[in-house]
């Protein structure tokens, strides 16, 4: 048989990442507890430099290796970038909410960063396996993660509970992934994506109600989403941080691998499906977010309430919609890393600050942090000229162009009742006393990434044009 | 003759499957998932599948529901409080089972996969390996996924160890490295004592 040594080249960033982890792990274990601090620094580096690498690897044509199974194009540079980025942000804000609980332990930057690497797979993966293995990989680590504050009954919950919902839908993933193998004798997206046409169209589709089954429970779709307010808000507030980010933008990749590169001239049967998931999305997420006064949990309901915005995206089958969604993806993650780093902001020591209550007043205390909880909020609303406006009004947009102009009434009417509940927090910190005078206590790093985060998300949408253009030029 | 030898051990496993989970106790539950692995690996024989086989006797069989068996043993599940409203569901869960079937099965069944539409791969004599065939493409074609793999197993182990590690800094253990590295002088220590008692002089002892 004759054997050509992959190109590694494309998969550097993959390469560079895993070598770091590994090494990170081994000298985590000769690091006293006082010293954790460089595990921590080390990790930031680590992903700072696989941004690098990832963004350098940047090119208009797509790459593929590993014999089909390693893809590499614009949209997965962009969103490796992106990852790494938010990433980096959910550990600064952690730290402190870490060391604060007594669980400031390697194992959580360690795991943090194999997720990273699973999220990465899947955000360039090739055929059906890299898929799964990638999902798995991030799965696993998330799984951990939730459980590692084992005194926590609330958490060990949190943990059980995605694990075994998660089990389920990584075996409905596979179910219908095997019936497309089953029928078209590959697990090539590319060689998938051309054998549509020619095979059995009706096993075709069983295998597609369960992928997207898969891919609806992993972003947190109507009627899959029952797990994520339990789980937000059962974990620790650094975890939540975590799972509430990074991984919607790698489930975006997922269901743009699957359904597009896989599965485009089935574009039809899909597209019903999505639908049905964005409008319950949107319309469930923003209704029952209204009458929830944990701040964690309402952050769920909101992430329900985005993900039908993303799904509405890539729907509309066109290249356009589908940049609209990566744009989508990226800014939510901005934003949901903000919101709960103000979360992890405010706690302390034996307190949780994930009532809307202890927000109150927050401006009396720290007008300059109450500006940028105001920002996210905003943005999270779609208020202009914040981030988040133009993120809903392309994706909007995009579902207009193609003909889907009630689908778009029913984003606009759903957003206008979710306005209600980011706005009442908004009331509450500028206009409501404090409960307490305990001033914020906060290192400079979450301080500094908190500002800038904030003010990205305004700076941002004022000249959004640049990311726009990015993600739309992905596609074409 | 290899119909009648596919339909024998598929319907051990179909039937042991089912004992698996209708069965009371949970050890022998665990021996019909066992008997379960074994028909499934006789099937992968007829597929010419000799390594895939082997390693599920081998891995499962040997390793995996030994384990487990020491895990079901160890615990003390109580199972009327499992099986609590089961009898209740029943209808419900036998209804929505039959429907998921009925289903599956029209879309599925038989026709799609059937010899017409794919050709019968060819038997391959006795001189092909399946073991050397497997290792060709997993070290070739799919080294990428094989690495992943093999880092979830790592991810698998820190995972294990960190939700199962407590560092009790309270309990009394031996510390091996002070045990080896003692000197005879450390636990031995020489007192020089006369022979014959000196005249009575308090608070005056003689020590090394």
């Amino acid at each position: 048989m004759n054997f050509v040594t992959p190109d590694f080249m494309p998969a550097m960033p993959e390469i560079f990442l895993l070598t770091m982890v590994c090494a990170i792990l081994i000298i985590d274990l000769f690091l006293k507890d006082d010293s954790r601090g460089a595990t921590y620094m080390l990790s930031l580096i680590a992903l700072a430099a696989t941004a690098v690498l990832s963004f350098t690897g940047y090119s208009q044509e797509t790459v593929t290796t590993f014999n089909g199974s390693f893809i590499l194009d614009p949209m997965a540079s962009i969103l490796k970038v992106a990852i790494c980025i938010v990433v980096m942000g959910v550990f600064i804000y952690a730290k402190d909410y870490l060391i604060d609980r007594n669980i400031y332990k390697g194992e959580y930057f360690i795991l943090g960063l194999f997720g990273v690497l699973g999220m990465m797979v899947m955000v360039s993966a090739g055929n059906f396996l890299t898929v799964y293995l990638g999902l798995e990989l991030l799965s696993l680590s998330m799984y951990a993660m939730i459980a590692m504050q084992r005194d926590s009954a609330i958490a060990s919950e949190a943990a059980m509970k995605y694990f075994i919902l998660g089990a389920i839908a990584s075996g409905m993933l596979l179910y219908g992934m095997s019936m497309v193998y089953g029928v078209t004798g590959s697990l090539d997206l590319a060689t998938i994506n051309k054998a549509v046409s020619t095979a059995d169209r009706v096993v075709m589709s069983f295998g597609l109600v369960f992928i997207i089954l898969g891919i609806a429970f992993k972003l947190g779709a109507v009627p899959f989403h029952m797990w994520m307010p339990d789980v937000y808000q059962g974990s620790p507030t650094s975890v939540t941080l975590y799972i509430s980010s990074a991984p919607k933008i790698a489930a975006f990749a997922m269901m743009y691998r699957l359904l597009v590169d896989g599965l485009t001239d089935m574009h039809a049967d899909w597209q019903m499906i999505l639908i049905i998931l964005s409008v319950l999305s949107m319309a469930l997420g923003n209704i029952i977010a209204i009458a929830q006064t944990n701040l964690k949990r309402m952050f769920a309901y909101s992430t329900i309430a985005h993900v039908g915005f993303i799904v509405m995206g890539v729907l509309t089958g066109t290249q356009a919609g589908y940049g609209a969604s990566m744009f989508y993806a990226i800014v939510y993650a901005i934003m949901s890393v903000g919101g709960f780093g103000m979360i992890a902001l405010l706690s302390r020591a034996g307190f949780e600050a994930d009532n809307i209550d202890d927000f109150k007043g927050l401006n009396q205390k720290s007008p300059w942090f109450a500006f940028i909880m105001m920002a996210i909020l905003f943005s999270m609303a779609g208020v202009p000229p914040f981030l988040g406006f133009w993120a809903k009004i392309s994706v909007l947009q995009e579902a207009v162009n193609s003909g889907l102009v009630w689908l778009a009434i029913v984003g606009v009417v759903t957003s206008v009742i979710g306005a209600f509940y980011y706005l009442r927090v908004v009331k509450v910190i500028y206009f409501d006393k404090p409960m307490d005078n305990t001033p914020i206590k906060a290192s400079m790093d979450i301080r500094m990434a908190l500002s800038i985060n904030g003010v990205a998300i305004l700076a941002l949408g004022l000249y959004p044009t640049a990311l726009i253009a990015l993600c739309i030029n992905t596609f074409s | 003759m290899e119909t009648f030898v596919f339909y024998i051990f598929s319907a051990f496993m179909v039937l042991s499957a089912l004992m698996v989970i209708t069965v009371n106790n949970p050890v022998k539950a665990a021996f019909f998932l066992v008997l379960s692995f074994f028909a499934s690996a006789a099937i992968w024989l007829l597929l010419e599948a000799e390594f895939l086989a082997i390693i599920l006797v081998i891995v499962y069989v040997g390793a995996v529901m030994v384990l487990f068996l020491f895990v079901v043993m160890m615990l003390d599940i109580n199972m009327a409080q499992i099986k609590r409203g089961f009898v209740n569901n029943l209808p419900l869960a036998v209804a929505v089972a039959i429907a998921m079937f009925v289903t599956i099965f029209f879309v599925v069944g038989g026709e799609s996969f059937s010899e017409s539409v794919f050709t019968i791969p060819d038997r391959h004599g006795a001189d092909y390996s399946n073991v050397a065939e497997l290792g060709k493409v997993l070290y070739t074609d799919y080294v990428y996924s094989f690495e992943i793999a093999a880092v979830i197993l790592l991810v698998g182990i820190i995972a294990a160890i960190s939700l199962t590690l407590r560092r009790r800094p309270n309990t009394r253990h031996q510390k091996i490295e002070d045990q080896v590295a003692v000197k005879s002088k450390d636990r031995l220590q020489v007192v020089k004592v006369d022979a014959q008692p000196k005249k009575y002089e308090p608070a005056k002892e003689e020590q090394k």
